[in-house]
């Protein structure tokens, strides 16, 4: 192993720029003759706009315009759409309002866009939109996932009646009926996977600007993947042909999974800037990125499982309804079918599932992928259910996963998924080496003697990442297909610079596909710099999310360096005065087998550039190449998670005590990047336990609208984190790359929970369980144990 | 945020004068609760007297029987003060757990009280240790200092300049925060000079700080943590929320009056590393 190739912990190359303030993000940009826009939102969950007045605003100085969601309908430009069609039970497709850019007759949620002013500067913009009188009439706010689907329920979108947008299920009913008809013992849970902010660091922004002597328009924007942005905004929205459209994501503080969508600001600020001939700009205060940021999960689910005398498991059934929010965002509909429900037989020898997801219009932001999209809250109800079962059926919750752990590879589901590869029993032997299990007992006696209550919980995940084989996807309704592009382009000198279709924002793609190219080439990293983020350098992507650049985007620049590789050989031979056969590669080195005679890859390069050692009707002069690729299947990252922690029943607080994760992500390029990505995961999941939760009141107010509401996991809530690894090679693809950058959100929140509940001795333990949850199920422990 | 004239007087007393003439004035200290009040545009003053430069406010000094601190005094500057670490150390650690760095380093004692909001700490403090505030007309105790939720005794042109803090008593506070913004949800002071026990709470009231007579007058009997054993306020006039149900407050009031009083009397054992219920005595 090199000290920059595949398998070193090279310190992050972007770093630099980030921590010394160095970064470009959207907000650094500022285009001459830029204007502010500001969006006038609802402040209402539920209303129809009777008229909007902006007279007295258009006349302030420094005002440029104003337009509503009527001059958008009148320019001919379409609504934001979602890309997955998902068909309900009966075969016919789901029920879509449409989804104006700008609010069109009527508000969906507090937030929704009403109107936008364009203005000289932010602060006279926000004036002048406190000068728009628009007269409402109020209807009553759909909040409530549980009732937004009764009678009576005020209509969303007068297109999907009842509030439904579909009624789907995966799995075979007659199968599962029938093995809980067998079953000896049968656990039932009901579970709330609790609604969540994204929260970015860096909050959305946008600027769109128009060429006249090109008529050819630019948007800078906060974007996880810039080319999706700009196909939709094509051949769906109809802002601008794609060669008359660049669309530029650079630095990107954050995203998980809320920058993947193409929103409303956006469009309206790259169509706007045609209309008023100068730059059009945007920066979500953190206001708007609670209220219109696409918030992630929000299921109530009943769960029941079917065992033997023994503990097999028999049979799954699910029944899932899913909060969309007041639109659908762009990939919402997928976040709770096939994100979900295929992941539903976890680590499990299941023979028999059915998953039933009703999805729901409410008065509430939209709901889309959050870090992990559809597989947290799929671990969730598999996790919970294992715990639970093993509890009810009086077994060691590690022995009862055991039991039933899937053992043999290749393994097919009943739900869509074949498994290629993974080590279950690996990775909780480990875990629970690390954790110390066995002294777990006198630790919770010593916890006692205090007055608190330790409990230990465990979550056996599993995933799919490196979304996805295009055909497939295709098949299940995705509107595109999941492959990654790369172009590898060595310079004459044997620098290189490498095209990705993957976008980085945050996950150091610049320090890790730069040592997949040292590895692989033989060259200092920093002779490579990585191009990722504008549609004019790259020539397409899929971007990033699903944890798919390491799998997918990686194993496309493999492809390219494939090729590279292929086409200096035969350079080096002509170098070389040998046959192209005969010449090996190996750091960085072409040598003639057999002889001394070699020449390094800087030489071949310049050699393959001004191509004087070769015809150029035999061989193409230059060192460039591309690829696409296409996964053969999905990846399944899996792994045991163990938490351990103490309650104090008297205030309700729970201090994580220790934190064991054993990940199997297959071969790990860079094992500091890889632990940084685990460590955040876990972040993430432990602020979904215990602190984080959107609420609306019944009137659709979202009362956790700040920081001094909405509680972030901070550093203090958070313990010393112990992660190691056991590795299967993912046989999917050519690095053996499975992902990690979901794994610790998809894992950690049913170990928090499983802990708690061990801790309380009751399952009454909802998320997030802050302490005033905490104290009140601590209250139940105690009358429970005075009746017994 | 509106725009507004900035005024920046260089005494006292051209403060108080250009806040009498002045139409619609408000005073500038640390500007943590004012500022982001007006960036969010929920207030808009058309006139802002900064009197954070004021050296007549500055100082910290032991003076006969009484610690004073200038009402312009940081947080930062209380915890770091060696006047306060020597006369009344627990108030020295109080001020090290308000916020954060950056609010310790802007947010000031008279701000502090002058803005009363229900979840300050520093109220509390004056409440449970007798202080006296004073102002550019005169001297309030802090029992007729704070009249409710966001109010005050002070009247219209009046600047708080000084808090007076009687030096000698054994000094208690704990606090459960708020797990969001880490205010004070629930923070009980405890302090007893001679026979004289003062119990107060902040976070919790639904008017704003207020004194627990009943665990005054227990701990009367006997200044002890076991003299509130089994104690909770009444859920009526507490605060409930999304994040904690009057009743819970209440609950927590009992334990952190217990935990209070136990630092008070030098006696606290720290079961456990609580983030957000830290014990100051």
């Amino acid at each position: 192993m090199s000290a920059t190739g595949i398998g070193a912990s090279v310190r992050r190359k972007e770093d630099f720029r980030f921590v010394t303030g160095k970064g470009n993000y959207v907000d650094d940009i500022n285009r001459q003759g830029q204007a502010h826009a500001y969006f006038l939102r609802s402040p209402h969950a539920h209303a129809a706009i009777k008229s909007i007045d902006a007279t007295a605003a258009l006349a302030m100085e420094g005002v440029v315009a104003i337009y509503t969601g009527d001059d958008i309908t009148a320019d001919k430009v379409g609504g934001l759409i979602c890309g997955w069609m998902i068909h309900n039970k009966d075969g016919s497709p789901m029920a879509a309002g449409a989804h104006p850019a700008l609010a069109v007759g009527k508000v969906r949620y507090v937030g929704d866009h009403v109107a936008v002013v364009i203005a000289e500067t932010l602060a006279l913009a926000k004036d002048a939109a406190e000068k728009i009188v628009v007269d409402y009439g109020v209807l009553p706010a759909v909040v409530d996932l549980k009732t937004a689907g009764k009678k009576g329920a005020a209509q969303v979108h007068d297109a999907a009646p009842g509030n439904r947008v579909y009624d789907w299920h995966l799995g075979d009913k007659a199968a599962a009926d029938a093995a809980f008809k067998n079953a000896k013992h049968i656990t039932k849970i009901e579970l709330v996977n609790n609604r969540l902010i994204p929260n970015a660091m860096e909050p959305r922004a946008a600027v769109g600007e128009y060429d006249a002597g090109n008529d050819a328009l630019t948007l800078y924007t906060t974007s996880q993947n810039p080319h999706v942005v700009r196909l939709v905004m094509s051949a769906f929205i109809g802002i601008a042909p794609e060669h008359k459209l660049r669309v530029i994501a650079p630095d990107v503080g954050g995203g998980f999974g809320s920058k993947i969508f193409i929103y409303a600001e956006e469009t309206v600020c790259v169509w706007a800037a045609r209309k008023v001939g100068r730059p059009v700009k945007w920066t979500a205060d953190r206001t708007e990125a609670f209220l219109s940021d696409a918030h992630g999960r929000d299921h109530v689910t009943t769960a029941e499982m079917a065992m033997d005398d023994k503990g097999k498991i028999l049979g799954l059934r699910v029944a899932t309804k899913a909060n969309l929010g007041a639109y659908l965002s762009t990939f919402s509909s997928s976040v709770p079918t096939y994100l979900y429900a295929p992941l539903l037989s976890g680590q499990y020898d299941i023979p028999a599932i059915y998953a039933e997801v009703e999805a729901i219009y409410t008065t509430t932001a939209p709901v889309d992928a959050y870090r992990g999209a559809g597989r947290p809250e799929a671990t969730f109800v598999i996790e919970r259910l294992m715990e639970v079962a093993a509890r009810q059926l009086g077994q060691d919750p590690a022995a009862f996963r055991r039991r039933n752990f899937i053992k043999k590879f290749p393994h097919q589901t009943p739900l869509i998924m074949c498994y290629d590869v993974g080590d279950y029993n690996a990775s909780l032997t480990k875990a629970m080496e690390m954790a110390d299990v066995k002294g777990f007992a006198k630790r919770k006696r010593d916890s006692a003697k205090k007055g608190l209550l330790r409990g230990m919980g465990y979550s056996a995940y599993i995933e799919a990442c490196g979304i996805a084989p295009s055909q497939a996807v295709g098949s299940l309704g995705a509107g595109v297909g999941l492959w990654e592009s790369a172009e590898v382009r060595v310079n004459p000198v044997g620098t290189v610079e490498v095209l990705t279709g993957s976008h980085s924002h945050g996950q150091g793609h610049e320090t890790t596909f730069a040592q997949l190219v040292s590895h692989r080439l033989g060259i200092p990293i920093e002779n490579v710099s990585i191009v990722h983020g504008d549609t004019d350098k790259v020539q397409f992507g899929m971007g990033t999310y699903g944890s798919r650049s390491g799998a997918v985007g990686m194993s496309a620049i493999s492809k390219a360096l494939d090729k590279v590789e292929a086409k200096a050989k035969k350079v080096a031979a002509y170098v070389l005065e040998a046959s192209a056969d005969d010449i090996t590669f190996k750091d960085g080195m072409f040598s003639v087998a057999g002889t001394d005679k070699k020449v390094d890859f800087g030489s071949v390069a310049l050699q393959a550039y001004i191509a004087h050692k070769f015809s150029g009707q035999d061989l193409e002069p230059g060192l460039k190449e591309g690829a696409f690729y296409d996964p053969t299947n999905f990846t399944f990252p899996a792994g045991v998670h163990i938490c351990e922690l103490e309650v104090d029943p008297e205030t309700g607080i729970t201090r994580i005590d220790r934190w064991t994760a054993v990940d199997d992500f297959g071969n790990v390029i860079n094992p500091m990047i890889v632990e940084g990505q685990v460590h955040g995961g876990i972040g993430q999941g432990i602020g979904q336990a215990l602190c984080e939760g959107a609420i609306y009141d019944a009137s659709g107010q979202l009362l956790t609208a700040s920081y001094m509401d909405y509680q972030m996991p901070r550093a203090d809530d958070l313990p010393s984190f112990d992660v190691g690894m056991t590795v299967t090679a993912c046989p999917s693809n050519p690095l053996g790359i499975k992902g990690c950058g979901e794994a610790g959100a998809i894992a950690s929140p049913p170990a928090v929970i499983n802990a708690l509940t061990d801790a309380l001795g009751h399952e009454d333990v909802a998320m997030p369980a802050t302490p005033a949850s905490i104290w009140r199920a601590a209250q139940k422990s105690k009358l429970r144990v005075a009746a017994e | 945020m509106y725009a507004f004239k900035y005024h920046r007087p260089a005494s006292l007393r051209s403060a108080v004068s250009l806040l009498g003439k002045l139409e619609d004035a408000k005073l500038l200290a640390g500007g943590h609760t004012l500022l982001p009040t007006m960036k969010n545009r929920l207030a808009s003053p058309a006139n802002i007297i900064d009197i954070s430069g004021l050296a007549e406010l500055k100082g910290i000094a032991k003076k006969g029987r009484n610690l004073v601190i200038g009402a312009g005094s940081t947080y930062a500057e209380i915890a770091e003060s060696d006047v306060v670490k020597a006369a009344i150390p627990a108030l020295a650690a109080f001020s090290e757990k308000i916020g954060d760095p950056q609010v310790r380093h802007r947010g000031t004692i008279g701000g502090s009280i002058a803005n009363n909001d229900p979840a300050s700490d520093y109220p509390a403090a004056c409440l449970a240790l007798g202080a006296t505030i004073q102002t550019n007309t005169r001297k309030i105790p802090a029992d007729e200092f704070f009249t409710g939720m966001f109010s005050t005794a002070l009247e219209e042109g009046e600047i708080v300049t000084k808090v007076l803090f009687p030096v000698g008593a054994k000094f208690g506070y704990a606090k459960f925060r708020n797990p969001a913004s880490r205010y004070p949800m629930v923070g009980v002071a405890v302090a007893k000079r001679g026979a004289d026990v003062r119990v107060s709470v902040t976070g919790a009231g639904a008017d704003g700080v207020f004194r627990w007579a009943a665990a005054e007058a227990a701990l009367t009997a006997k200044f002890a943590a076991k003299s509130l054993e089994g104690m909770a306020h009444a859920a009526e006039g507490l605060n409930g929320d999304i994040h904690a149900s009057a009743e819970y407050r209440g609950h927590l009031i009992g334990v952190m009056a217990r935990r209070a009083t136990a630092a008070a009397a030098g006696k606290y054992v720290a079961a456990r590393h609580d983030p957000l219920a830290p014990v100051i005595g």
